[in-house]
């Protein structure tokens, strides 16, 4: 990157308790055709793109993005599949070593080696998408919460044992507890499946809970069900929450705070309200645009189509501009910072720069994107040949 | 009406059908019925363990018409339609009912009582399905082009190789896809074109009905409004009714023009799309509409529906909805109401006691379709 890093970060609600700084993820292209293919077109659509200091091509899973999760506060990240919110959870997570950047818990360091893992686990737990594949299938409820238990040292086997994962079943609103206890995962639906698999992260009483898309496999009836338990496990016990979506509209309804991620970088965040209802970013409007609205009268006009980039070679600077609808020859050469637009809300779009000279601020066209036509209206009717 | 007269003329209508004004799609459509199904009970497996996945289900789909089929997993939308298409595998049986297909030029005719060859002129080159995963809906060792002109060449015995060839490529450019992704196999496309792929198979011989059974479910947000907004500009072309099965009935609120509420295989409401938004009848319509948050207005606290979807195997009696019902009463747990129907041309259906007029109704499932908000 040429350009100072692009560093967003939520309102300063209060101090933080987890905090990324920087955090970069690049995969290694392992397979040899594949790398073959990529690195050919790296070079095709930019000789300085795609590779890493070794030579080899990577996929920019997520570029320096910076994160605060203020003190028993929800932070929603949202974006499309493939912008690196789940890549972000499991760094956050430990569960993958960042290429780059750090984190910081209550202001300490966390090392980057696996030194100090469980100690890190019993602060800082993840729930997983799916709970269809997250629980084991040949264990019943009752083995599912016992092992953090008894892994972390939580409880001795016995009455105690069972007091406590009778309790843990009663936070997440499974009651009565006995009857859940010698159930398997198939006996439970989808909803009660993904309430054993947070009742699980809270075993070990973590301060940070990381859910990656906890309702996105339910059906609809019981997702608010399952949103209102993780706002009450903030409200009741002070719990930090990270909610990852894509449903813009849930973060609205949960979040304090949005942070809105488009391949693989941060470019909006800021008070939930204020970033649905005066989005700044062209891609949060494209979102909003795209999200389904009874409520709309007309049907919407897409604010940019096309889909998400490469990143084994993403595009130069902004990696918006190929679909953005606002596009200037300044946004394909030069990484955009982070503009305040309202308190606390930030945006990372030149847009909102004052004094571009002409020449920065020519329209550029909106690249149409390698997949469909941007206008398929516009295609020739087949009917008139056939 | 733009349906009719596309209708009329069978090859696919010049582009001076393109797209009409909006005033044009929010017009109520009153077309002759093209599908009736009617008490249509489909079962899985048989004897006393037997489970009844859809019971008496009544549906009409009208010419030019978008249908919504809404409900959650295990409601028994997608046997509807796949038994209403005779694509129902062991160990589905049809038990019951009738599904009569109206074609424009001909003879009504049972699909549930056609034998193997009648059914297959009628199945795809009348009425078509988009299935859920394309993933998994696509040959993954056939090219798209292959697949593509597989389907024309069975149902058209006329057509050459190249004829079926350019007919393909044509196809895959209404969608949005230009035509040298014949030769692309489905792995190398991204969910989006997938979708697009198994829609162009869907009207590649210009059916008057399509069944979309969760077509973008899978898919991103921005993809998924790209897909819609091309299949309602190509219903207006080729003027094809729709019946549109998804879980998401916010969807539907843009894009149907009514839509029927599904319950453990059982129809709870129907209505037309504005009306169920405006002034839902039956509590499950009303607490699907309070389970999806909305993108503007104050943020308030909703509940969603509480408890969890019935198990089709031990269904509660009366009312299979009465144990998530916050209006329940005696009776409900008693007997299971009727479909009863609240307006007098009978196109608003619900299947509840508190609509039967013996008891005061409460204001949520009172209101009146026709005020704002």
């Amino acid at each position: 990157m040429t350009e100072p890093a692009l560093t967003t970060s939520p309102a300063e609600t209060g101090p933080a308790l987890l905090e990324a700084r920087g955090l970069t993820k690049h995969f290694p292209v392992h397979h040899a055709r594949q790398a073959v293919r990529a690195a050919r077109l790296a070079r095709r659509s930019d000789p300085a793109q795609g590779k890493s200091g070794r030579g080899a091509p990577v996929v920019h899973a997520v570029e320096d993005v910076s994160l605060a999760l203020p003190r028993a506060g929800i932070t929603a990240v949202v974006g499309e599949s493939g912008s690196g919110k789940s890549t972000l959870a499991r760094m956050l997570a430990r569960l993958i070593t960042p290429t780059s950047g750090q984190l910081l818990l209550d202001d300490h360091r966390v090392p980057a080696s696996n030194r100090g893992r469980r100690e890190y686990a019993r602060d800082v737990q993840l729930v997983l998408q799916d709970p269809f594949s997250s629980l084991n299938p040949v264990h019943d409820v009752r083995y599912h919460l016992a092992r953090p238990l008894l892994v972390h040292r939580l409880a001795k086997r016995g009455a105690a044992l069972d007091e406590a994962i009778k309790s843990l079943l009663e936070r997440v609103s499974l009651s009565p507890a006995d009857q859940f206890l010698g159930k398997y995962p198939h006996e439970l639906s989808g909803g009660q499946r993904q309430r054993v698999a947070i009742a699980r992260s809270l075993a070990v009483t973590p301060r940070v809970l990381l859910a990656d898309e906890p309702v996105s496999m339910l059906d609809v009836s019981i997702r608010l069900g399952l949103l209102n338990l993780l706002g009450d496990l903030r409200e009741r016990d002070g719990l930090t929450i990270l909610y990852i979506t894509h449903d813009i509209a849930s973060a609205r309804y949960l979040a304090d705070d949005i942070v809105v991620m488009y391949a693989g970088q941060v470019v909006e965040s800021g008070p939930a309200e204020s970033v649905t209802d005066q989005p700044a970013h062209p891609y949060t409007q494209l979102l909003l645009s795209a999200a389904p609205d009874p409520d709309r009268a007309e049907p919407p006009s897409l604010q940019g189509r096309g889909s998400p980039p490469s990143l084994v070679s993403p595009p130069s600077s902004c990696r918006f501009h190929p679909r953005c609808p606002h596009a200037m020859a300044i946004c394909a050469e030069r990484t955009p910072p982070a503009a305040q637009v309202a308190s606390g809300h930030l945006s990372a779009c030149w847009l909102h720069a004052q004094g571009l000279d002409s020449e920065q601020a020519r329209p550029i066209a909106a690249r149409p994107p390698g997949g469909p036509p941007a206008m398929p209206r516009s295609a020739p009717d087949p009917g008139e040949e056939t | 009406m733009t349906a009719d007269s596309a209708r009329a003329d069978q090859t696919l209508p010049a582009r001076s059908f393109a797209p009409t004004d909006a005033s044009a799609r929010s017009r109520p459509r009153t077309g002759q019925p093209l599908l009736e199904i009617a008490g249509l009970c489909v079962d899985y497996g048989v004897g006393d363990g037997a489970v009844h996945a859809v019971i008496g289900a009544d549906l009409v789909l009208r010419q030019g018409e978008v249908l919504g089929l809404a409900g959650e997993s295990g409601s028994g939308k997608s046997t509807l339609a796949y038994a209403a298409t005779r694509l129902l595998r062991a160990p589905g049986i049809i038990t019951g009912g009738e599904v009569l297909y109206h074609p424009a030029d001909g003879q009504t005719v049972d699909l549930l009582a056609l034998d193997e060859d009648a059914l297959r002129s009628v199945r795809w080159s009348q009425i078509a399905v988009v299935l859920q995963s394309a993933m998994n809906a696509l040959n993954p060792v056939l090219t798209i082009g292959a697949q593509l002109t597989d389907v024309l060449r069975v149902h058209e015995r006329g057509l050459d190789r190249a004829g079926a060839r350019a007919r393909a490529g044509d196809l895959l450019v209404m969608v949005g896809i230009t035509a040298d992704r014949l030769r692309s196999y489905p792995h190398e496309l991204s969910g989006g074109m997938r979708q697009r792929v198994m829609i162009a198979m869907a009207l590649a011989l210009e059916p008057q009905i399509v069944i979309l059974d969760e077509p973008t479910t899978a898919l991103d947000v921005v993809t998924q409004r790209e897909i819609l907004e091309e299949l309602m500009t190509l219903r207006e072309r080729l003027g094809f009714a729709v019946l549109f099965i998804t879980h998401d009935l916010s969807l539907l609120g843009e894009i149907a023009d009514s839509i029927a509420v599904m319950y453990a295989g059982r129809l709870v409401e129907r209505a037309g799309a504005a009306s169920l938004f405006r002034a839902p009848r039956h509590p499950y319509s009303l607490g699907l509409l309070n389970s999806v948050p909305a993108l503007h207005g104050p943020r308030r606290h909703m509940t969603g529906i509480p408890g969890s979807p019935p198990d089709l195997r031990g269904l509660p009696a009366g009312c299979v909805f009465h144990p998530r019902c916050p209006y329940v009463m005696d009776r409900c747990r008693v007997d299971a109401p009727p479909l009863l129907t609240l307006e007098p041309a009978g196109d608003r259906v619900a299947a509840c006691w508190l609509q039967d007029g013996s008891t005061p109704v409460p204001a949520e499932l009172a209101r009146d379709p026709r005020s704002q908000s």
